[in-house]
């Protein structure tokens, strides 16, 4: 039982994880129909410049925060790259993050170097139910609950979030009401840049980062986002959780190196429903 | 209110306007009349700064608002929501107005757009328009797949815009007899220039619009 409770616990911290990185996925492709395949990333950066910031003798929330920063001006530039030339078509734009990312590999191995590197989070640990549970876990889930709360906020009840919505869902149209389109959707990169940046600091603590942690970053966050259907970030913290949880209880109860290809496999029966059922509403509408 | 000389606009090689010149006067409703690919669009796309021009002057003054063809609502927002957004430029973001004018709205306001049927989603799309607060609406196809009943409402509906509120009205049409009722005064453009203009009443004793734009002398005369 208490087996059992630790691997929940740990699951859904991770899960936490995954869903601010897909929540960053979902906002980019929110406002720009760009899915962002440099959204690992954002997270390795920021993690990275956390532990750089601490090793050199800057507290802690200060480091954070500045490494949030930094991988919300990874960012941007990200978004002046995919979409700062007008009229670029989304998939192009998708390559393009996916340049983006593989260059992001060298500046990272040319400033880290290429072994994996952490960073001592929130220190000291409580029993639950017989379980030793570390203090950086209710932090993680502390700061994920408040920014999903802050997404929902802003997204469903607030003018500009629903004027970066309509970027998306009708560039033309937006465009004629007035909206900057291209300034909504580098915004929405900037946004996605710092949730991502927010995912990197959590986590880095919980398990050293290198420069190419961002793939299995990317395929867990693209995972719980295809499991929200791309749509509504707070769907993705339920994605998030449960595929951490699953992948944790697979980890847990069979062997550790299953668990990635458990998201993998989720994502492509995700899709292939999803695309089925695409297909069918094709149908309906001709 | 608009004043359009000698404008020019390319699409790569082609030509898509080739040297317009058309004026309409504050609280006029006029026309732009022409088959598909006459240019029209581009026009109110050139008027709203969506393409460039070539060369030419467009001047406006006072607020424009361009309700595109085929609706170009915001599909996955609520109707609500698209009325909103039609305020970007603008302080004054309460629809409350819109829905007195259009009641029918009213209890579609939480439903998606991308929901609703051609006719409530024009009427979406000019409610947008009109969110704006504009003194011009420029309306591109507003009768386009639309049942005659519908379209003969949404224009009495307009019609008493512009003799209440003094709203100026600039109709693109393919279908020349809802143009032709609905506006004083028309401009017909072919290939990219004007080709005829002159006041309603006028185009429709015009021989070359009977036949071009309205389906010939026989049915014009009924």
């Amino acid at each position: 039982m208490s087996a059992f409770l630790s691997y929940l616990i740990h699951g859904v911290c991770v899960g936490c994880g995954f869903a601010l990185i897909a929540s960053g996925i979902i906002i980019i492709y929110r406002v720009t129909r760009v899915v962002n395949l440099g959204q690992g990333m954002f997270a390795v950066v920021a993690g990275f410049t956390a532990t750089s910031l601490l090793g050199a003798g800057l507290p802690h929330v200060v480091s954070e925060l500045m490494a949030i920063l930094v991988a919300a001006a990874v960012g941007l530039l990200t978004g002046c790259v995919a979409i700062g030339k007008r009229g670029t078509h989304p998939q192009a734009s998708l390559i393009a993050t996916l340049g983006v990312g593989v260059f992001g590999y060298a500046v990272e191995i040319l400033t880290w170097g290429d072994q994996p590197r952490s960073f001592a989070g929130l220190t000291g640990a409580f029993e639950l139910m017989g379980v030793h549970v570390s203090t950086q876990y209710v932090l993680i889930l502390v700061v994920t609950l408040l920014v999903f709360g802050a997404l929902e906020l802003f997204f469903e009840g607030t003018y500009a979030g629903k004027a970066l919505t309509a970027c998306a869902s009708n560039p033309y149209a937006a465009a004629l009401q007035g909206i900057g389109v291209l300034r909504m959707g580098l915004f929405g990169f900037a946004l996605g840049g710092a949730l991502g940046g927010v995912a990197g600091v959590l986590l880095t603590p919980l398990q050293p980062i290198s420069y190419d942690s961002d793939v299995l970053l990317f395929v867990n966050g693209f995972a719980s986002a295809i499991l929200a259907g791309l749509t509504r970030p707070v769907f993705a913290l339920a994605g998030g959780v449960a595929l951490g949880v699953a992948e944790s209880m697979v980890a847990g109860y069979s062997k550790a190196s299953y668990q990635s290809s458990l998201a993998l496999l989720l994502t492509l029966a995700i899709l292939v429903v999803q695309a089925t059922r695409r297909q069918a509403l094709h149908t309906v509408e001709e | 209110m608009i004043s359009v000389e000698s404008l020019s606009v390319r699409y790569g090689a082609a030509t898509a306007l080739d040297g317009v010149s058309l004026h309409v006067a504050a609280g006029e409703k006029v026309a732009l009349i022409g088959a598909n690919g006459a240019g029209k669009s581009t026009l109110l796309n050139a008027l709203s700064g969506m393409v460039p021009k070539a060369s030419g002057q467009v001047s406006l003054s006072g607020r424009f608002a361009h309700v595109p063809e085929g609706r170009q609502l915001f599909p996955d927002l609520s109707v609500d929501d698209n009325l909103r957004l039609g305020a970007f430029r603008v302080r004054d973001r309460d629809p409350a107005w819109i829905y007195e004018l259009l009641p029918e709205l009213t209890r579609m306001r939480r439903q998606l757009a991308g929901s609703l049927s051609g006719g409530q989603q024009q009427m979406v799309a000019i409610g947008r328009g009109l969110m704006a607060r504009p003194d011009v609406l420029a309306i591109d196809e507003m009768s386009l797949g639309l049942a005659p009943i519908i379209v003969q409402q949404l224009a009495r509906r307009l019609s008493l815009l512009n003799e209440q509120r003094g709203l100026t009205l600039l109709l693109v049409e393919q279908s020349a007899r809802v143009a032709l009722s609905l506006c004083d005064r028309a401009y017909v453009l072919e290939t990219g220039r004007i080709v005829a203009q002159g006041s309603s009443a006028e185009l429709l004793d015009s021989p070359f619009v009977v036949s071009a734009y309205l389906g010939g002398p026989h049915e014009g005369a009924s």
